[in-house]
């Protein structure tokens, strides 16, 4: 070891620059009227990413003409200045190439689109919504809304079906995210969030991950896991693929896709029978206790094992290891949720949690990770088909008659609950639903079985979608609304710790885009509900939604703008300005239910709806890639990340007996693919593996199946049988739908030649020698 | 090892590529990533690590010390510098010095491009782009004390043996606490030259 050398003079001062700029140790936001340019007239704007439910804080660096040209790290207190692939490259879809600048039209599907004033596909709109339901009636018409929108957005996209379009059939995208999890909080909590922060995770003894490939999917929620393994403290990792969190955990349970509740039960079974339950917790907290004990009672470790297709110590290890735990703490996301019985799976790792008393404590408790940005306060204002602003139910007479007196309207004239998502695509098929709009979602890669998918909004005689690139939905819509990136506005997301956190804006709009809420207040206007839709902005948007949430479950009534500023982010429940909001929950023993318990759930496990035989033998399970985000529409188009992944792929244990790249046709009862194989021992014999970013021909979507969670309505993407074959060639990524007239940007073109991942990062252009 | 320096910890990697976004981010070479992420099982597990340069300090920067043009220079506090654009020819020597394989040549620009610490942030007390935004302290910027602040009973190792030679380095590898070796394993010993074995 070598002494380090004395420390030099700086060349330059940093004590010279300007307040508020290259602040970097600033732990909160800096107010608007603080933001200065340095010295080469950059200003940095303190804002979140736009895409996980992490929402990592950043700058966005802004140049002397006002444009976004970079990021800079920001020592937020979610991410402490860490940033993944996603995040850093986020800025570049900005000032894109591929970004849409006006709206475009098309009377039919047969017609090319053209590029239309705003008053024209505006006026069309209207004229559509109207003929359609005046033929059809109101429910003819259907909203999808996005859970990447802000949550002032969201509150308008619900409140907009029930007052303007006067429609039952409003839902978002979300549920195909995680209502899994808010259906069994719900059950279980009378409160759908985590119950804990983050930050929880580093005093935890024992840390179960169930179903979330963490490294990749949330690569800053990481740097927790391993400060928690810094302590000393246990990883166990329940994952059919050893991913970059399981290769390092002390367990790793890869169990078999689909058999989720049934090892947890057994880990209950055997919580209970080596008696390190904690009886006196549940005495005092919980109800349904011994239902569920008679029920677990009847999975010993050899039967679950047996299901599982895992040893049946291992769950033995793992209850002893969270059992014993002094404080032990469970995440999961949607590799338990993204079934069709998610509920169950979400209740069973819940039940292990209360049975063991840990809740509500620091470093012991429970949480689900969403996957999108406001995952989680995208469904807690009125944009899902059973609930009002608030997490109000739609179907409850007093919510029903709180948020009428909020609105204006008469009890009589607010719908009732409507359908899922994916239910209102198959109404699109038997021609229930006849008009659509589509905001801010994607579902032609993004939903299941796509032949349906495409075959239901096909069957739509009207189709509008609001986005910033064109995506593969919104190439088959009449209408495109160009609108703003998050960048270009302000607005309130909130986290998967239920922190609520303010998004800035950063530049202008480009010529010819305006916001989701001008647009939405623009049609609500145009279909005679302007004086409800009176909204300039988001700030008064929340103010609004702020009164809507008072006094719920959901309250936002305490989080002001200027306070979100000030501290950086507020968990809700937050019910007065000056409260300091509520980062962990239950600490006073108090659930959300009026009994104030924990109502626990049995868990009966089944099998998934996708049998298998002889002639489907595999399961196919599908998940994300750390360079890319959902249905891919934002990534897909940046160069880095088109680079880091350009294609998909399917992943196969080697004793299938194909060497890397050999072309795979993957067979399931929806139909077939060919894709590379990527050949590793860190996935199951029996299981395959598809990420899922990219349009047909090469969409895991295409196969998966459109089976639903009987309660949350969430599709079972996780688990369905399959079997794989040899090929001639791989399919081709297509690449991504650009307005007209205009060609792909070439750094979103992917061509056969391009590797398969883990590839090196070698930039394009650049050759090593040597 | 320098003061405040990189530690390269291999058992934080995720292999999530945001140490490669973030170098391109940086603005002394926008657009080029000076990060090598290398997949040490690939086929049997994702396990990864990241290189950066390790800014060799005993013998003093090989790169450096083989360039015909004197285009790589070497900072008072140890920083060996990317290759000086007016001087680089792109004659690769710096390539085939280095024994951890960093440096790389455009062959268009006909000039040898590497990490140089994020001078530009480093110069200011900031920590370079890639251990800023590294999700998993992966690569962790700070003086060792910091880092057995943050991670009690971590073992770095700065000097790694290529053969007979010992290359002792800037930057520092977090290795097993309980597999301590001095040094550190650099690479695979040299069996062959120019097609004769020379073991």
């Amino acid at each position: 070891m070598t002494a380090a050398p004395p420390s030099r003079p700086l060349p330059v001062d940093p004590s010279i620059a300007p307040p508020g700029t290259r602040n970097f140790r600033d732990a909160g936001g800096i107010p608007a009227d603080q933001w200065h340019a340095d010295q080469n007239g950059e200003t940095l704007v303190p804002t979140h990413c736009c895409f996980c439910g992490v929402q990592c804080g950043m700058y966005l660096r802004v140049d002397r003409g006002g444009k976004v040209f970079g990021v800079e790290p920001r020592n937020h207190d979610i991410n402490r200045m860490r940033l993944c692939p996603k995040g850093i490259n986020a800025y570049q879809q900005v000032n894109h190439p591929d970004r849409l600048t006006a709206p475009l039209l098309r009377h039919s599907r047969d017609e090319p689109f053209r590029e239309a004033s705003w008053d024209e596909a505006l006026d069309f709109t209207v004229s559509e919504i109207r003929r359609i339901q005046n033929r059809y009636g109101n429910d003819a018409f259907g909203l999808l809304g996005g859970a990447s929108l802000f949550s002032e957005k969201t509150y308008l996209v619900g409140k907009f079906a029930r007052v303007a379009l006067k429609t039952r059939h409003v839902d978002y995208n979300g549920r195909l995210c995680m209502v899994s999890a808010a259906g069994a909080n719900k059950l279980a909590f009378g409160i759908d969030r985590a119950g804990n922060p983050f930050s929880d995770i580093l005093l935890t003894d024992c840390l179960l991950i169930a179903g979330s490939n963490v490294g990749e999917c949330f690569p800053v929620m990481t740097q927790y896991l391993w400060g928690a393994r810094d302590r000393g403290a246990t990883l166990i990792v329940v994952d059919p693929r050893e991913t970059a969190i399981a290769r390092t955990a002390d367990i790793h349970v890869a169990l078999k896709p689909g058999t989720d509740s049934a090892f947890f039960n057994s880990v209950l079974h055997v919580v209970i029978k080596e008696e390190m339950d904690d009886e006196s917790f549940v005495g005092a907290h919980a109800t349904g206790w011994e239902e569920v004990r008679d029920k677990v009672a009847e999975y010993p470790p050899e039967r679950a094992a047996e299901i599982c297709g895992i040893p049946a110590d291992q769950i033995v290890q793992v209850a002893r290891a969270f059992g014993r735990a002094d404080k032990a703490m469970a995440w999961h996301a949607r590799g338990i949720e993204h079934h069709s019985q998610g509920v169950e799976n979400c209740l069973s790792v819940i039940n292990l949690c209360v049975a063991t008393g840990n809740i509500g404590k620091p470093g012991a408790g429970y949480g689900t990770i969403t996957g999108q940005g406001n995952g989680q306060g995208g469904r807690e204002h009125g944009q899902k088909s059973d609930l009002l602003p608030g997490g109000r139910s739609i179907m409850n007479e007093e919510h029903r008659r709180q948020i009428c007196a909020i609105w204006g309207i008469e009890e009589s004239e607010l719908p009732p609950a409507g359908t899922s998502m994916m239910e209102m695509v198959w109404q699109m098929q038997r021609r229930e639903i006849r008009g659509l709009i589509g905001i801010c979602n994607n579902p032609f890669v993004s939903l299941p079985n796509y032949a349906v998918v495409k075959d239901g909004y096909d069957a739509t005689e009207f189709h509008a979608q609001f986005d910033f690139f064109l995506s593969e939905t919104a190439a088959n819509a009449h209408v495109v609304f160009p609108v703003t990136t998050w960048a270009e506005d302000e607005g309130v997301m909130a986290n998967a710790e239920a922190r609520v956190v303010k998004h800035n804006k950063a530049q202008e709009p480009p010529a010819g885009v305006r916001t989701d809420t001008w647009v939405i207040c623009e049609l609500a206007r145009r279909l005679g509900a302007g004086a409800k839709f009176d909204f300039p902005g988001s700030r008064e948007v929340f103010e609004e939604l702020r009164i809507a949430s008072a006094g719920t479950v959901n309250d936002y009534y305490g989080i002001t703008y200027d306070r979100l500023d000030e501290t950086g982010g507020i968990a809700w429940p937050c019910p007065t300005t000056d409260h300091p909001g509520t980062p962990r929950l239950f600490e006073d023993g108090r659930t959300y239910h009026p009994d104030a318990k924990i109502h626990m759930q049995v868990v009966e496990w089944h099998p998934p709806m996708d049998p298998y035989t002889s002639e489907y033998p595999l399961s196919l399970t599908t998940g994300r890639t750390v360079a890319h985000f959902l249905s891919g529409n934002q990534t897909r188009r940046l160069g880095a990340l088109v680079e880091q992944t350009p294609r998909p792929w399917v992943e196969v244990h080697p004793s299938h007996g194909f060497r890397n790249g050999d072309p795979v046709r993957v067979v399931t009862r929806r139909g077939s693919e060919v894709f590379p194989a990527l050949v590793t021992e860190a996935i199951r014999p029996d299981t395959v593996f598809i990420p899922y970013h990219w349009p047909v021909p090469t969409a895991a979507n295409a196969l998966t199946i459109d089976a639903l969670d009987p309660r949350s309505k969430i599709p079972e993407y996780k688990v369905c049988a399959a079997r794989i074959e040899p090929a001639e060639r791989v399919d081709e990524v297509p690449a991504p739908p650009t307005a007209p007239g205009r060609e792909a940007y070439p750094e979103a073109q992917v061509s056969r030649a391009d590797p398969l991942p883990p590839t090196s990062p070698q930039g394009r252009g650049t050759a090593e020698r040597g | 090892m320098m003061g405040k320096t990189i530690f390269i910890d291999p058992g934080r990697c995720i292999g999530c590529q945001a140490c490669v976004s973030a170098c391109r981010e940086c603005d002394s070479h926008r657009g080029k990533s000076m990060i090598h992420l290398d997949y040490t099982e690939p086929g049997r597990s994702v396990a990864s690590l990241p290189t950066v340069c390790m800014h060799c300090e005993d013998p003093v920067a090989p790169c450096a010390e083989v360039c015909p043009a004197d285009a790589i220079l070497v900072t008072a506090d140890g920083v060996v510098q990317q290759a000086d654009t007016t001087r680089c020819i792109g004659c690769a020597n710096c390539v085939n010095a280095c024994p951890f394989g960093v440096p790389k040549i455009d062959l268009q620009a006909k000039l040898q491009m590497k990490c140089n610490l994020c001078y530009d942030r480093t110069a200011y007390g900031l920590a370079p782009m890639c251990a800023t935004v590294c999700p998993t302290g992966a690569l962790f910027y700070g003086t060792l004390e910091e880092l057995q602040a943050e991670r009690p009973g971590v073992q770095v190792a700065d000097s790694f043996a290529f053969g007979d030679v010992v290359v002792s380095t800037g930057v520092a590898m977090v290795v097993p606490a309980d597999k301590v070796q001095w040094p550190v394993p650099g690479g695979l010993p040299v069996v062959e030259v120019n097609g004769v074995d020379v073991r």
